[in-house]
């Protein structure tokens, strides 16, 4: 696109900005596009779980134009800052969380090598900037100037600093099977039918995909972990004071973030955009057939991906609207007591299993230790960008 | 505007490292919240790291030949980042601590030793 | 007119952020808006991580130190703020004696930083790098395992002996960190002997002042 771009444009740095401005929107639009998306099947999983229909008026039979119309109510909520607030920190929280939930995507490769940065340590950054939303969350809750946004903060703090650690070690399970942080190369590494992913890998992985379930689900305060908004105890926990555009941004960085665990369970675990059945191989729609085979074969990866996504996201409300709500100190002991442990066992189980059964998936990829580790001046996002200057 | 178009060298990271170290020692120096001296210890740590990341890439200066061991200054930067993680839950835990028995995390108060 | 150096312009950008970022947590009074500005230099700072090629270093700075040792600072904030926003006044002669102090050091340092004409940059752009070319993560690891895979082709056996890896640094830091949690714990956990006269003597003073 860039070299497209170049042609018709003079100063080509213009070309470059429009370039990646571009890739921005493209990549904006996936998120709050879900958003709109989720929002909708939300409310209709809900009405189906409660055994009633759900939205059915607004825009026609299936209620589709039910989003939008919560949309423009949103943004014509007036727009209240309590008086005891922090205003300008109470203003700026909902962005802290939106960006951190958004700026995930960026080493998210949605198909074969389709990823905005291509980074050698992905998984491990997908995990760090999911780690960074609940920031956005203590200051709203702090900066309300209210009680029980600050008690929902609290509650906020001590869940995701005690989740992330099970979650990091669920997530250091399939990358120490594949022998790469790299998230394409652990796709890729997981072609064929469905018996090569990750989830299918050995005992351990099955298990530690579950343990993974439940920290994610727990890490983007979903219920039955959605202790810093439980409504019952805690009004709106750290959403209390906020309405309006800035509520909608923390409702947009929460669907966001659900997103990334998903688009990141589906590459770890299910093999990314390979589907279930290697149809892709079938039709010759492979990279090494030429640009417009590799672009349609991408196309259906993307598919896959987008389904594996939804089909989590789906998951995540399912169990929402299913189980109760658990207490704080329930929610501590699932962590300390349960999760962590089984994850540690998990990992030294897959451990010793990649001992005793070598080969398999992890016999091309012995070179990784090999490779010649140099870091170099250039910096990854230039060298898509100017490759051609 | 040749800022935007010469390459960075190792001079600019020294100088963005410079300034957050002397930021960090300032506010070391002037906040009397126990909290802030250690946000200000942070700031100083990463000046630091930041000189070392820089130091380790060869291609940040005009003659890359005697450099070449890149994997120290990340080494080193890591264990610097895990240290600041242990030292700031150590502190912590004395500051709430204070905290219990003073009623107040201002560091002045903390004089009880002075003889 | 010379082609925008986009390495430039990213790192000129990172360090603008970084820097007003620091200068900000210095010069702001509350503490949680200091805790915001220390959010962005240290989200700058792994930016310029990244920017310098060095990735998995800079993941780490992410993860634990904007996303742990934050969070566990506002955490810390929350817990000892008796009014909801604490501010602490310094008095102009600290902050002149201060000021002096940083600017001094900030003097010398910069003197050196561009003291050697060597570090002020690359004689051509520099080289392009490659995706490959910058995974990091396994060298690092290997090298925390006690094997230095940058050094294997180092003709020198002294040399290579010298630089066996970091297997012990890693060891140590990992005893370490068991340490300073269990320390950690003790340290701030409620209830001690003693503490109930002390806690009459806090909530007078909380009920004075």
């Amino acid at each position: 696109m860039t070299t497209f771009l170049l042609q018709w444009l003079n100063p080509p740095w213009l070309a470059y900005a429009l370039a990646a401005l571009v890739h921005c929107g493209l990549l904006l639009a996936l998120v709050v596009g879900s958003v709109a998306v989720c929002n909708w099947a939300e409310r209709k999983i809900a009405g189906r779980v409660q055994d009633r229909l759900g939205p059915a008026r607004v825009g026609g039979r299936f209620g589709w134009l039910q989003s939008p119309a919560d949309g423009l109510k949103l943004l014509c909520k007036e727009d209240l800052i309590p008086a005891d607030a922090d205003s300008l920190l109470f203003r700026f929280a909902p962005y802290i969380s939106l960006g951190a939930s958004f700026a995930a995507f960026v080493a998210i490769p949605l198909s074969n090598d389709w990823v905005a940065q291509r980074l050698d340590a992905a998984a491990f950054f997908v995990l760090a900037v999911a780690g960074l939303e609940v920031f956005g969350v203590i200051l709203g809750g702090y900066a309300s100037g209210s009680k029980w946004s600050l008690f929902g903060a609290m509650r906020e703090a001590a869940q995701v600093v005690s989740y992330e650690v099970p979650l990091g070690l669920c997530v250091l399970v399939p990358v120490m099977v594949a022998g790469t942080m790299n998230l394409v190369k652990i796709g890729n590494m997981q072609e064929g039918w469905f018996t090569n992913w990750l989830i299918f890998h050995d005992p351990f992985t099955f298990i530690t995909f579950w343990v993974y379930l439940t920290c994610a689900v727990a890490s983007v305060n979903r219920a039955p972990f959605d202790l810093a908004e439980a409504e019952s105890e805690l009004v709106a926990g750290f959403l209390t004071e906020y309405s309006g555009f800035r509520w909608s941004a923390f409702f947009m960085a929460e669907y966001g973030s659900m997103l990334a665990v998903s688009f990141l369970a589906a590459i770890l675990f299910f093999g990314g955009w390979n589907g279930p059945v290697p149809i892709a191989r079938w039709f010759g729609l492979m990279q090494e057939n030429g640009p417009l085979a590799g672009y349609l074969g991408n196309l259906l990866g993307l598919a896959n991906m987008l389904a594996k996504g939804s089909l989590g996201i789906v998951v995540m409300m399912w169990i929402r609207w299913t189980l109760p709500r658990l207490r704080i100190d329930q929610v501590l002991t699932t962590c300390l007591k349960y999760c962590i442990p089984l994850a540690a066992a998990t990992f030294v189980g897959a451990m010793a299993w990649t001992f005793v059964a070598r080969g398999g998936l992890n016999a091309g990829n012995d070179d990784a230790t090999t490779r010649p580790g140099v870091a170099t001046g250039g910096v990854q996002g230039e060298v898509a960008m100017t490759k051609s200057q | 505007m040749s800022l935007f178009t010469q390459p960075i060298g190792l001079t600019h990271y020294l100088v963005v490292g410079a300034i957050l170290f002397a930021a960090g020692v300032v506010c070391m120096v002037t906040k009397r919240n126990a909290i802030g001296v250690l946000m200000g210890i942070e700031l100083v740590l990463n000046g630091a790291n930041l000189n070392f990341v820089a130091f380790a890439n060869p291609a940040l200066r005009a003659d890359p030949g005697r450099a070449v061991a890149w994997m120290d200054g990340h080494m080193i930067a890591l264990f610097v980042i895990v240290l600041a993680a242990a030292e700031a839950a150590v502190a912590l835990a004395i500051v709430l601590s204070f905290y219990h028995n003073h009623a107040s995390v201002d560091v002045d108060e903390a004089d009880e030793l002075k003889g | 007119m010379n082609p925008i150096n986009w390495h430039s312009c990213f790192f000129l950008l990172a360090a603008a952020v970084a820097c007003a970022a620091a200068l900000g947590v210095v010069a702001s009074k509350n503490v949680v808006r200091m805790a915001v500005f220390l959010l962005h230099a240290l989200g700058a700072v792994a930016g310029l991580f990244f920017l310098a090629g060095a990735d998995f270093v800079g993941a780490m700075q992410l993860m634990i130190y904007v996303g742990g040792t934050l969070v566990l600072i506002a955490f810390g904030v929350m817990l000892t703020a008796r009014r909801p926003f604490l501010s602490m006044d310094t008095k102009l002669a600290q902050w002149i004696a201060g000021t002096l102090v940083g600017g001094c050091l900030l003097a010398v340092l910069l003197r050196s930083a561009l003291s050697v004409d060597d570090w002020a940059g690359p004689v051509s752009a520099a080289p392009r790098a490659q995706a490959e070319d910058l995974a990091t993560a396994a060298p690092l690891g290997m090298g925390m395992l006690g094997v230095r895979v940058d050094r294997l082709d180092e003709p020198e056996a002294a040399r290579r002996e010298g630089m066996s890896g970091y297997l012990l640094p890693f060891e140590i830091i990992s005893v370490h960190l068991l340490v300073v949690l269990i320390g950690a714990a003790y340290l701030a956990r409620s209830t001690r002997p003693g503490e109930a006269r002390l806690r009459e003597n806090v909530e007078d003073k909380i009920n004075a002042g």
